[in-house]
């Protein structure tokens, strides 16, 4: 029998090699990080630069301003006017229209089904639902701004005889079909996660299987189907291309649906090629954009605190 | 529960307790099919309104020629190679990293530790923050501060910008850390599956970590790898907000050959081309045949990936 | 065949006493302590195994044979959040401090587990895995190596044509033996088998304790087993263990017949467990 010689293991080889995996895996974290700072650094002067608040100070962001001496104070977004003007009111209220219709669109549909297909479906019909939701899922939004553009809006004009053929209704209908996969998959899977026992307990007590789907699954996934509205809240307010198309963008005061509005992220993408580089106008962007990194890193932390203790309880654990 | 009705009006045994006949559930049940039809009923009519308005334009020269006219005539080529030529950038940059985090995940930490907490919760939020955020940051980070400090410490005898402007790398970085979620989850749902008696052979062998992870669970994780970057491709080549400002053109009468060039882009095209042209029943035609090619070449990719993680999870079924 | 067997035993044991050779202890724990995070699973084990004998551990399930098993090789380490106190020597040698890189102990002690797990590779690959990652790279020498492996672990004559076949294609005990000569290929000094039985029918079960009988010529061997008769067929000398605790070792034949104690006695004779 020959010997047989085997080669040492090098400790280095392997330290390197830890360290090397762990470095990479800080990547997400050092992302997450390096967004925050380059953001923020670049709103910073809405808060320190003396030139920048004459314009846009966090007070004339948030209230009522008189432009014009002798003329009523209001809410205004006219960055490239004579007289700039960045009132962020117009835009909270286009974000927050579009995505109410968004959610009313979502919260039926994408609750709707994700019941039917854990509850009611049969293996064969859940073959169907699932992948026509991930169908949905992978239209990319510029492709849903399209259709919304192009046919939904007509479509709408038509039928309801509306002024404005690009409007909240409009955006926000297609922005609920973006919103309907996430609702559906996080839903669905906190309904399916309710244990096996908790559905033959309340069956051997004499329950329907839709008795217990209301009665036992429904509120014992509750949680789950909340944060799953959370969740898709926060993909509608951060979503861009779909409202940057379909919504008409005209940043108005107005409580009606059927005019256009003009969101948080729309003016972003529409504005951000045109204005000079740390000049007001663009710090001012990026401070819309910090506000919706903390909102929807808040709103995604919420969630994912939810569905984190919701499994704990599933599983009979308590933290 | 069962909703059981005392009868009142009768004293006498109290055992006696009379239940309400079950209603069948129709109202439930309906309810809820309804909102899968309507989703049905929405996605054939997107498709099918795609499908009609594109299907006669998309053709071999549609395909392989650039667009003229102001883009109300000619093809899509320069679009389709710089989503092609985006996409692949990308996926080499996120492939590894994505990899290696789920590799750091799952192999190295237990997941209760405070740090592979941390790093939870900062993929989840990556995987969350809004796609036009991105784009903020591609700008603010890779084109000013990276690729204007490249310019100032190597270029500065230039006339203009060198790496310090819009560029297909700094598009492709900015995709891959917004798809690197996509990679690192699908990876992960990989390993979990790897049985842990196939590690132990490897250990048991004198294979150090590294070797076992080399040769035992990055083959085997293979599939998921591959999902991975396929999702990630498709989810890629569909984002127009971080590419807007990170590299996009609207007209490029050259193909982008450099890292630092511009390019056309597919989603962007139509984009623009909704938006922005002087005629648009002119451009119509063409804008659902682009439509069209974007949606077939996302739905081409998303196939690939169900298939093959399905029989991934069919043969994990099978050897167990 | 197990007659013959017990001759043959019986003929080395006499020729081993005429010659005056004393088992030599190969591997040694002492005052083994381990902790799964809080949960101890070992509590002050100490246990003497010697060369060219089998020693078996048994004992209920969740009694910590396994664990103890797995603290040889090291393989305990490969679990986050678990502790080890005491010290194991090979050779007397502490392979916890005198070795830097726990792989190497593996090399030297290698392990059989109780579910057969061959690479999802060839039958080749599977035999040459353990040299190629010690640095073999020579083909003539894996070849060479490959082949007397599997003439150890019998089961050369079965798979020669087929080297290259996956190793799903083979049946579970043939898998089982495969993952023995995998074992075997490094050239090891003890071999651990943790109920490398346990999941085969009886006709498997009865090759792989002929093999055993056979290997221990060449190897130490230490062998965890629910499965009583297993333990009084093949092994030199046998460990109770229990919640736990080691409660009594000794030479097999005494074990199985006087034990010294009487929950031995109670688990030997099927009165729990």
């Amino acid at each position: 029998m020959r010997e047989l010689k085997f080669k040492p293991k090098s400790k280095l080889r392997e330290f390197l090699g830890e360290k090397f995996i762990a470095v990479n895996a800080m990547v997400a974290l050092i992302a997450i990080l390096l967004i925050f700072v380059f953001i923020f650094k670049e709103a910073l002067p809405v808060f320190t630069d003396p030139e920048v608040q004459e314009e846009a100070s966090v007070g004339k962001m948030l209230f009522k301003q008189e432009y014009y001496e002798g003329r009523d104070p209001k809410f205004s977004w006219q960055p490239n006017s004579e007289v700039p003007k960045f009132s962020l009111y117009p835009l909270f209220l286009g974000t927050i229209k579009a995505a109410l219709i968004a959610m009313l669109v979502a919260i039926p549909l994408g609750v709707g089904s994700a019941i039917y297909s854990s509850e009611f479906a049969g293996r064969r019909t859940r073959e169907i639902i699932k992948p026509a939701i991930e169908m949905l899922a992978a239209i990319p939004s510029v492709v849903l701004g399209f259709f919304a553009l192009m046919i939904l809006a007509t479509f709408l004009q038509d039928t309801f005889g509306l002024l404005f053929r690009l409007n909240a209704i409009n955006a926000g209908i297609a922005l609920g079909l973006a919103v309907v996969p996430i609702i559906f998959t996080v839903a669905e899977d906190a309904m399916t996660s309710v244990p096996r026992e908790l559905r033959d307990a309340a069956i051997a007590l004499g329950a329907n299987p839709w008795q217990v789907s209301i009665t036992m699954v429904l509120p014992a996934a509750m949680p789950g189907i909340a944060a799953g509205i959370v969740l898709g809240f926060g993909r509608a307010v951060g979503e861009t291309m779909i409202v940057l198309m379909a919504s008409g963008n005209a940043a108005i005061v107005s409580g009606s649906f059927v005019e256009s509005i003009r969101t948080f992220s729309a003016t972003i993408a529409a504005e951000l090629a045109e204005v000079v580089f740390g000049d007001t106008h663009y710090t001012v962007l990026f401070f819309i954009g910090s506000l919706l990194f903390i909102f929807t890193f808040i709103i995604n932390l919420a969630g994912d605190m939810i569905l984190d203790r919701l499994k704990h309880r599933l599983q009979g654990k308590t933290r | 529960m069962a909703t059981r009705a005392f009868v009142t009006d009768n004293p006498a045994p109290v055992e006696t307790l009379s239940f309400r006949p079950k209603s069948s559930g129709v109202i439930p049940r309906g309810l809820t099919f309804l909102a899968v039809l309507l989703i049905l009923l929405i996605l054939a009519i997107i498709m099918g309104s795609i499908v009609w308005g594109g299907a006669g334009v998309v053709s071999w020269d549609f395909l392989s020629s650039p667009p003229e006219d102001g883009m109300e005539a000619g093809g899509v080529f320069p679009a389709i190679f710089g989503t092609v030529a985006l996409v692949l950038l990308m996926v080499i940059a996120v492939v590894p990293i994505g990899v290696l985090t789920a590799i750091f995940m799952q192999e190295y930490t237990t997941p209760d530790s405070r740090f592979t907490r941390l790093i939870r919760v900062a993929i989840n939020n990556l995987a969350g923050v809004p796609s036009i955020v991105f784009g903020l940051f591609g700008m603010g980070f890779f084109i000013a501060f990276v690729g204007g400090g490249l310019d100032t410490l190597f270029f500065s005898n230039s006339d203009g910008p060198v790496w310090g402007q819009p560029a297909i790398i700094w598009a492709a970085l900015t995709l891959a850390l917004l798809t690197l979620p996509v990679v690192i989850v699908s990876t992960e749902e990989a390993l979990k599956t790897i049985p842990r008696e196939l590690k132990e052979a490897s250990y048991a062998l004198g294979g150090t970590r590294l070797q076992t992870i080399w040769r035992v669970i990055v083959p085997q994780a293979m599939p998921g790898i591959f999902t991975g970057a396929i999702l990630a491709i498709s989810r890629g080549a569909g984002e127009v907000a971080p590419i807007m400002f990170t590299g996009a053109a609207y007209y490029l009468p050259y193909l982008p050959t450099k890292l630092n060039d511009q390019f056309m882009e597919l989603g962007y095209h139509i984009y623009v081309m909704a938006t922005q042209s002087p005629d648009i029943e002119k451009t119509k035609p063409i804008l659902f045949g682009t439509v069209l090619v974007l949606l077939l070449l996302t739905f081409a990719l998303n196939s690939v990936a169900v298939v093959i993680r399905s029989r991934m999870r069919k043969s994990r079924a099978d050897a167990s | 065949m197990h007659r013959d067997m017990s001759v043959k035993e019986a003929e080395r044991k006499i020729a081993e006493k005429s010659m005056n050779i004393q088992p030599r202890v190969k591997v040694s724990a002492t005052n083994l302590n381990f902790f799964y995070g809080k949960l101890q699973a070992l509590h002050d084990v100490s246990l003497d195994m010697e060369e060219n004998r089998v020693t078996a551990l048994i004992g209920p399930s969740g009694c910590g044979k396994s664990t103890f098993l797995r603290t040889l090789n090291r393989m305990n380490e490969t679990i986050p959040g678990t502790r080890l106190e005491g010290t194991v020597t090979l050779d007397g040698r502490n392979i916890y401090r005198e070795f830097d890189e726990p792989s190497q102990i593996r090399t030297r002690v290698g392990m059989v587990f109780q579910k057969s797990n061959p690479f999802p590779k060839s039958i080749y690959e599977n035999v040459a895995y353990g040299l190629r990652v010690n640095g073999i790279k020579e083909k003539h020498l894996i070849d060479q190596v490959v082949e007397e492996s599997l003439k150890r672990a019998a089961l050369w004559e079965e798979v020669k044509d087929k080297l290259d076949h996956s190793a799903f294609m083979l049946s579970g005990g043939q898998q089982q033996r495969l993952c023995i000569a995998r074992a075997l290929a490094v050239r090891p000094e003890v071999i651990l088998m943790d109920e490398p039985a346990s999941a085969l029918d009886p006709i498997s079960t009865s090759r792989i304790e002929d093999l055993i009988a056979e290997l221990k010529n060449s190897f130490t061997i230490v062998i965890v087993t629910h499965n009583m008769q297993q333990a009084a067929r093949v092994s030199d000398y046998t460990a109770f263990f229990f919640e736990g605790q080691l409660i009594e070792a000794g030479e097999t034949q005494q074990m199985f017949t006087r034990p010294g104690i009487k929950k031995t006695e109670d688990y030997i004779t099927g009165r729990f467990g």
